[in-house]
């Protein structure tokens, strides 16, 4: 029971993680129908960015709370700044082509970061792992059972990451529900060149979009630097395929079926590994998300639509 | 769109031409004759240049990366040494190393290309096992002598006649460790955590899983991860269950850290084991404190008293800074086996120089002194280290 307790919370934990990166690229597929393979390797240069920022800030000012919030800040702004780019100068001069360019584009700026960083010249960081500083001292805040050999461990960090990734969600429930920008974001995602004929700066409303996916995606890989320790330049491929698979089982472009779908995720995977093996990790992963596709070929949250001709 | 299309083109060609240069050969132990590097000879064995060129394969990029820098440091400190000291046969020394990323499809392939279009006297490297095996395959079906520096797995050398090493293997580690954490550590019930994806984990889990049992101790669990995962607590918890003594994990120092610090944070406070796949200042790093009180078994302790030992490491931080690590002692012993094993042979073809490597005995290696049995594997002896304050110590030497 105990060991179930403590696979649940350990489940849910990486599941949050996949969730913030799902949000990401729900978002950006909700607005322009592209999936930006990308997403996950931003997240990587957002945790170098963190990274970096960390190490200038010292032992002592980087465990504080002005220090913690100043190196998600840094990274959030900085990578809003490179998903801007990105898409100016990758995507946007693609928009009105087949939207298979746009997303063999994207593969091919996801292995230029990816591959990029391995490379050790300059503030390139090179391709060998490094452990990711504590920037917030790992506390336990619940135990259950004997406290040298305890059954069951709740950390801060577990608690923090979800309280997190349910604010950022919320946050963007109502910014595409309940304000003008999100209304705009809707009416781009509907149709983008009606849209521009009512007047909606659509090149904006769309690089904004691509700002605030890169920004949560750079949040979301602080977490999961924080609850793995360690910063890699490959890291981004693998949590950005998990998370693409995260939000396609939640229903690609729905913002709770993304968080659904990284919460699911996270807890199919840490009940296979306690309970099967590691190696069938990956395997049921993607079993999980060939069964939800055939039974709800939207996903969880996601509604069929009918292609229009 | 067609504005930014140059752009996109000097990018990647910029990108393209950094990548191109580090798997660009480089010579090394030339630079300081100041002399250049020898076009690759063609023709058939033996090469009619007046350099001898040996090649070298190492994990110089990828998850291994430390791994690969120490072994290329020292094949170099090896050939630049035997070049000062007037060279092999009367002719210069040189290296051509390339990079396998840490892969064996690319370990393969850059000794494909070693023997096919460099046409080296001898092969050295890979660290990883999984790396040499794939290297082994094309050194041996090529008929060039390969010396790995420091992969233990058994079936390295079973490849073939031309596969030599100048580690212990395997099965040795596993029993080495199991024998020290009955007898020494006094343990009578631990975990096993391996690592899936390598040869060289699951070989040593092996042997220590039987050598444990044999000697009254009792394995509680085997659980496995994949070599690359970042999260281990899934298994950890399952381990923690079982309420183990010590968790044996023989993996390598990137996992191996994050390990550590994830089963100190879910509470397992008790010792863990390894082998030596952990030797790397990375894993101080990646670890933090959470390996205080762990326990591995390796080729070599920086404080061994030898006189050939203290050289080594003067002559090492010297070039580099630094203390060297058991690969990069490994690797100066195997590019100083090569170089006595080309010294030795009769002319230098592949088979002749593979006769002279395979008659070493008693040659003063710093990890040790080897002497190569008929499975072309040295017979020496393990020290066990232990993890404190940032830093591994020397507790105890293993003999066979």
């Amino acid at each position: 029971m105990s060991q179930l307790i403590q696979h649940l919370i350990n489940g849910i934990a990486a599941g949050t993680i996949y969730a913030l990166v799902a949000l990401g690229y729900t978002m950006v597929y909700g607005v322009l129908k592209l999936i930006n393979f990308a997403h996950g390797d931003v997240m990587m240069v957002g945790v170098y960015m963190g990274y970096a920022t960390a190490l200038m800030l010292g032992r002592q000012a980087r465990g504080s709370v002005g220090g913690v919030l100043l190196i998600f800040l840094v990274a959030m702004v900085g990578c809003a700044l490179l998903g801007f780019l990105i898409e100016r100068f990758a995507y946007r001069p693609l928009r009105e082509k087949p939207r298979l360019t746009a997303l063999i584009t994207a593969i091919g700026i996801s292995f230029t970061l990816s591959y990029g960083f391995q490379l050790d010249i300059g503030f390139l960081p090179g391709s060998a792992p490094r452990a990711f500083p504590q920037i917030i001292k790992p506390a336990q805040w619940f135990t259950l059972g004997d406290p040298e050999f305890p059954d069951v461990v709740l950390w801060n960090w577990q608690v923090i990451s979800l309280l997190v990734a349910v604010a950022l969600m919320a946050g963007l429930q109502f910014l595409v529900y309940r304000t003008r920008f999100g209304r705009a974001m809707r009416a781009v995602s509907f149709d983008h060149r009606v849209a521009a004929l009512m007047g909606i700066p659509t090149d904006r409303i769309i690089s904004v979009t691509f700002m605030i996916g890169s920004a949560l995606a750079a949040g979301a890989g602080l977490l999961y630097a924080i609850k793995d320790t360690s910063v890699s330049p490959l890291m981004g491929l693998y949590v950005g395929l998990k998370a693409f698979v995260a939000a396609v089982i939640g229903g690609i472009g729905n913002v709770p079926g993304a968080m659904v779908g990284g919460l699911l995720l996270g807890l199919v995977e840490e009940f296979v590994v306690g309970y099967a093996a590691s190696t069938w990790r990956d395997a049921v992963a993607f079993g999980f998300l060939i069964l939800v596709l055939l039974v709800r070929p939207g996903g969880l949250f996601g509604r069929v639509a009918a292609e229009k001709v | 769109m067609r504005r930014f299309t140059p752009l996109f083109l000097a990018v990647f060609a910029l990108f393209s031409a950094a990548c191109e240069k580090k798997s660009q050969p480089t010579p090394a132990g030339t630079d300081s004759q100041g002399q250049a590097a020898q076009p690759a000879p063609t023709g058939g064995t033996p090469p009619a240049a007046d350099t001898l060129l040996l090649g070298e394969v190492s994990s110089l990029t990828g998850s291994q990366a430390t791994f690969g820098v120490s072994t290329q440091r020292g094949v170099e400190m090896a050939v630049k040494e035997a070049n000062a000291a007037g060279g092999v046969k009367g002719k210069k020394l040189a290296v051509r190393v390339y990079d396998n990323q840490s892969k064996p499809e690319e370990a393969a392939q850059a000794t494909t290309r070693l023997v096919t279009q460099d046409k080296v006297l001898v092969i050295l490297g890979d660290v990883a096992s999984s790396n040499s095996l794939a290297m082994a395959e094309k050194a041996q079906a090529a008929g060039v002598p390969m010396i790995t520096p420091a992969s233990t797995n058994p079936s390295v050398t079973e490849k073939g006649d031309y596969i030599f090493r100048v580690c212990f293997i395997d099965p040795f580690q596993g029993f080495v460790m199991a024998k020290f954490a009955r007898e020494n550590l006094k343990l009578d019930q631990v975990a096993v955590l391996q690592d899936n994806k390598s040869a060289y984990s699951i070989g040593l889990k092996e042997v220590f899983t039987q050598k444990f049992s044999e000697l009254g101790g009792k394995v509680l669990t085997t659980e496995s991860y994949s070599q690359g995962d970042t999260d281990f607590r899934a298994q950890l918890t399952a381990i923690k269950k079982t309420k183990p003594q010590a968790i044996y994990v023989p993996g390598y120092y990137n996992d191996v850290g994050l390990i550590a610090r994830q089963a100190r944070e879910l509470g397992l406070s008790v010792p863990l084991l390894g082998g030596d796949g952990w030797d790397s200042e990375k894993l101080f790093e990646l670890a933090g404190d959470a390996l205080d009180g762990a326990y591995f078994s390796n080729h070599y302790s920086p404080q061994n008293p030898d006189e050939r030992v203290k050289k080594f490491i003067a002559d090492y931080t010297a070039a580099y800074g630094g203390t060297p690590d058991a690969i990069a002692a490994l690797a100066y012993d195997s590019a100083r086996v090569a170089i006595a094993g080309i010294e030795k042979s009769k002319d230098l073809t592949g088979a002749s120089i593979r006769d002279a490597i395979a008659q070493t005995k008693d040659f003063p290696g710093v990890a040790g002194t080897i002497t190569l049995d008929e499975k072309r594997n040295p017979v020496k002896s393990a020290v066990i280290l232990k993890v404190g304050e940032g830093k591994a110590n020397f507790v105890t030497t293993v003999k066979p």
